[in-house]
């Protein structure tokens, strides 16, 4: 790992995204975890929502408020690292959509906006991570999120971190790349269609043979496990960061802890 | 008469689609093999992300100057000895050609496939009229005999198998011996083709859509696989092209361009089997071709779409790409979307034509996933556009209340950090300790629309924020 001796580490905001916060903090603390490991400092500024439901739901007025909030809550952080490539790709690619024609606003926000990294590609692309020291005895297998991988490039990245676990074996899925089904509110709004569509997902991920499924977006994640719970199916789903951080004993998602522990 | 419209009823059309098994059947099959056979050709061909930015280049630029274009076809084809017609709306299209096809006592008209036809609604029209309209592209036909609308803009019958075409064949063509043997796919098709062949022979008018329409030669352009567009506009004595505005193209060269990209994208072949190239009525010395031959240019909407945020929606070259690659697509098929155009180009297109409070169910029933932009021709940005459809539904107050209330909520929450924090704290530590037992909840008030098909996750207890902040404290002290 770099060595923050000579100079002061960069200092990271870490955005931990609704679903991470409410949900699943472990995810955060995984993240932070990582982020360290790649000669960081890491702060949670107070932070809220970055303003996607709002956005993919037609009302701009909220959208703009929030990205005005999360921009001055984190514009003074060196990076700002999010553990989800839809979150991510919301402040990364489409804040800049909110502030055309402000020329008030747009270097600020594109500035800001520079500063913004999915978790794993930050890890790998800024900061050069090519391992980490992590265990997990399993057989695992990776689906890509829509937005980390058709807006945020992030497909290489994860595998190649994974493929640095020890006793970790990636097995990958048919169609890894094709939408679970989740899409936001779409799965509430349409819930027939995203569990049909979710249908198929979980029968690739069978058919990978794989008894752990990862991917950097807790939304997803959810909207998988929770179809895989209702099939009867025993495979752990968890986020990519806590395997990455060595957290594969805890719980995974939609599973009790046990009695005692 | 039009397409009947039933995109308010998205969300049943979309359960019944789910629950029919033979087109559950059909569809498992459109994404294997479009996309399989349009990764092939795109691999074969390195330039073709360049050819997509050129695509996408000649279009904006022919957008931006259609005024100009328009006229210069309309002179080449009057120069020619055609005529060109511009209709407002699909009634003075309808019009239009019903006009011409009385003009020519024509009482029968051949067709070859073309999406406009069936945006305006022109069949039930010319039967009103004492016409027959016959459809001549195999898939048009069979969903013609069935009284259907296409499922999909090139691949119209793609909902239906082998052994409904039998049955159809059997009820329709009752002049045929009822003992025949149509097991055989070759067998139907050549049942197809012995039906259509006397209707080509009969047909008064032929009427043709238009891939292309060049500016600079006033040339009407199609592609097709099975040769039944070149029968239908060089047969009878009147061709019609029937088109809409955004068709035009400046340049031969532009269109050799767009040809590129455009097969490839849709079924994956390099070029279409038949690209045929009409310039005017049959001259003198021609050995065939059509005595007369109009061109109608279908508005219906567009101009106002030119002037507005949807522009880029007019660079589309009807590939059937997005609909190959989208997962709603691939659940529901084309007549869950409940007009004419299905799938993500239609979910931007159709709120156009028929309005957003009958079409607001289409953009909205997208998970933005994003392949149909990474995989469109003409770069698309189909997701930020149906986006600007969710934007006009909910400025105009048509978003459904449930959704408007839960993200009023939401919002209220959001904007206020010292709401958000205490309140999602203790909402996550109430519910971890419903949950905590199972894990997770088979239902769970107020989200029924996440557990009606899976199970939601207990969250693990208190938020992210206040145990880092406990965390925190607890390392300091």
């Amino acid at each position: 790992m770099p060595s923050p001796s000579a100079q002061r580490p960069p200092l990271v905001g870490l955005f931990a995204t609704c679903l991470v916060d409410t949900i699943r903090p472990s995810v955060g603390f995984a993240a932070a975890t990582l982020i360290e490991a790649a000669g960081c400092e890491v702060e949670v500024p107070r932070q809220t929502c970055c303003g996607q439901p709002a956005f993919n739901s037609g009302d701009r007025v909220t959208t703009r408020a929030l990205a005005e909030q999360t921009i001055a809550a984190f514009e003074t952080f060196d990076y700002v690292v999010v553990p989800s490539g839809s979150c991510a790709g919301m402040i990364k690619t489409h804040y800049p959509e909110l502030f055309v024609g402000e020329p008030d606003w747009m270097p600020r926000v594109e500035r800001f906006c520079a500063k913004v990294f999915e978790l794993v590609s930050f890890l790998v692309d800024v900061r050069g991570m090519t391992q980490v020291a992590a265990r997990y005895d399993g057989r695992v297998t990776y689906h890509d999120s829509c937005s980390g991988l058709r807006e945020l490039g992030i497909k290489a990245q994860p595998r190649l971190l994974l493929g640095s676990v020890e006793g970790l074996e990636l097995s990958e899925m048919p169609d890894a790349d094709v939408c679970c089904g989740f899409g936001g509110t779409f799965c509430v709004k349409y819930p027939d269609v995203s569990g049909a569509i979710v249908e198929k997902k979980a029968a690739n991920i069978l058919a990978s043979g794989a008894d752990t499924l990862l991917a950097g977006d807790l939304g997803c994640l959810m909207n998988m496990a929770g179809k895989l719970q209702r099939m009867g199916k025993d495979v752990a789903v968890r986020h990519v960061a806590e395997i990455l951080a060595g957290q594969g004993d805890d719980p995974a998602i939609g599973v009790a802890r046990k009695a005692g522990s | 008469m039009s397409v009947q419209i039933t995109s308010p009823r998205f969300k049943d059309n979309a359960r019944h689609a789910l629950d029919d098994a033979p087109l559950q059947a059909a569809l498992s099959k459109v994404g294997p093999g479009f996309i399989g056979r349009r990764t092939a050709a795109r691999d074969l061909l390195p330039e073709f992300d360049a050819l997509r930015d050129s695509a996408r280049d000649i279009k904006n630029h022919t957008l931006a100057h259609l005024d100009l274009y328009l006229e210069r076809f309309e002179a080449k084809v009057k120069e020619a000895g055609g005529h060109v017609h511009f209709a407002v709306d699909a009634a003075e299209a309808r019009e239009i050609v019903t006009r011409i096809c009385r003009d020519r006592g024509a009482k029968t008209v051949t067709k070859g496939k073309s999406m406009v036809s069936e945006e305006i609604g022109l069949n039930d029209h010319l039967v009103a009229c004492g016409i027959e309209p016959v459809e001549t592209d195999l898939g048009e036909y069979l969903i013609q005999i069935r009284g259907e609308a296409p499922s999909h803009i090139i691949a119209p019958a793609i909902h239906l198998n082998k052994d409904q075409v039998e049955a159809d064949f059997r009820r329709v063509h009752t002049h045929l011996p009822p003992e025949r043997n149509l097991t055989e796919p070759t067998a139907l098709l050549a049942e197809a083709r012995g039906e259509l062949r006397a209707k080509f022979l009969a047909a008064d008018v032929g009427i043709t859509g238009a891939n292309f329409l060049v500016a600079e030669t006033g040339t009407s352009i199609i592609v097709t696989n099975e040769g039944n567009g070149d029968l239908t506009q060089t047969l009878p004595g009147t061709h019609i092209v029937l088109a809409s505005l955004e068709k035009l193209v400046p340049t031969l060269e532009d269109v050799s361009q767009l040809l590129r990209v455009l097969a490839r994208s849709a079924t994956g072949q390099e070029m279409s089997v038949y690209t045929t190239f009409s310039t005017g009525p049959r001259r003198p010395q021609d050995l065939d071709g059509p005595g007369e031959y109009h061109v109608v240019i279908l508005d219906n909407g567009r101009s106002a779409m030119l002037a507005g945020q949807l522009r880029e929606m007019l660079r589309c070259i009807r590939c059937g790409a997005c609909m190959n690659h989208c997962p709603v697509y691939h659940a529901v098929g084309g007549h869950a979307y409940g007009w004419v155009y299905p799938g993500p180009m239609g979910a931007v297109l159709t709120p156009s034509l028929i309005g957003i409070e009958k079409g607001a169910n289409l953009p909205n029933a997208s998970t933005f996933c994003g392949r149909c932009e990474e995989v469109c021709p003409v770069r698309i940005p189909l997701p930020k556009l149906m986006r600007h459809w969710r934007e006009k539904e909910f400025e105009r107050h048509l978003t459904p209340a449930p959704v408007r209330y839960g993200l009023g909520i939401w919002s209220f929450v959001a904007r206020r950090g010292w709401l958000y924090r205490p309140a999602t704290d203790l909402a996550m530590r109430l519910l971890a300790m419903a949950g905590r037992a199972k894990g997770r909840f088979a239902s769970l008030p107020l989200a029924g629309g996440w557990t009606k098909v899976r199970d939601f996750p207990a969250p693990q207890g208190g938020t992210f924020q206040a145990q880092w902040k406990a965390r925190k404290s607890g390392r300091a002290s």
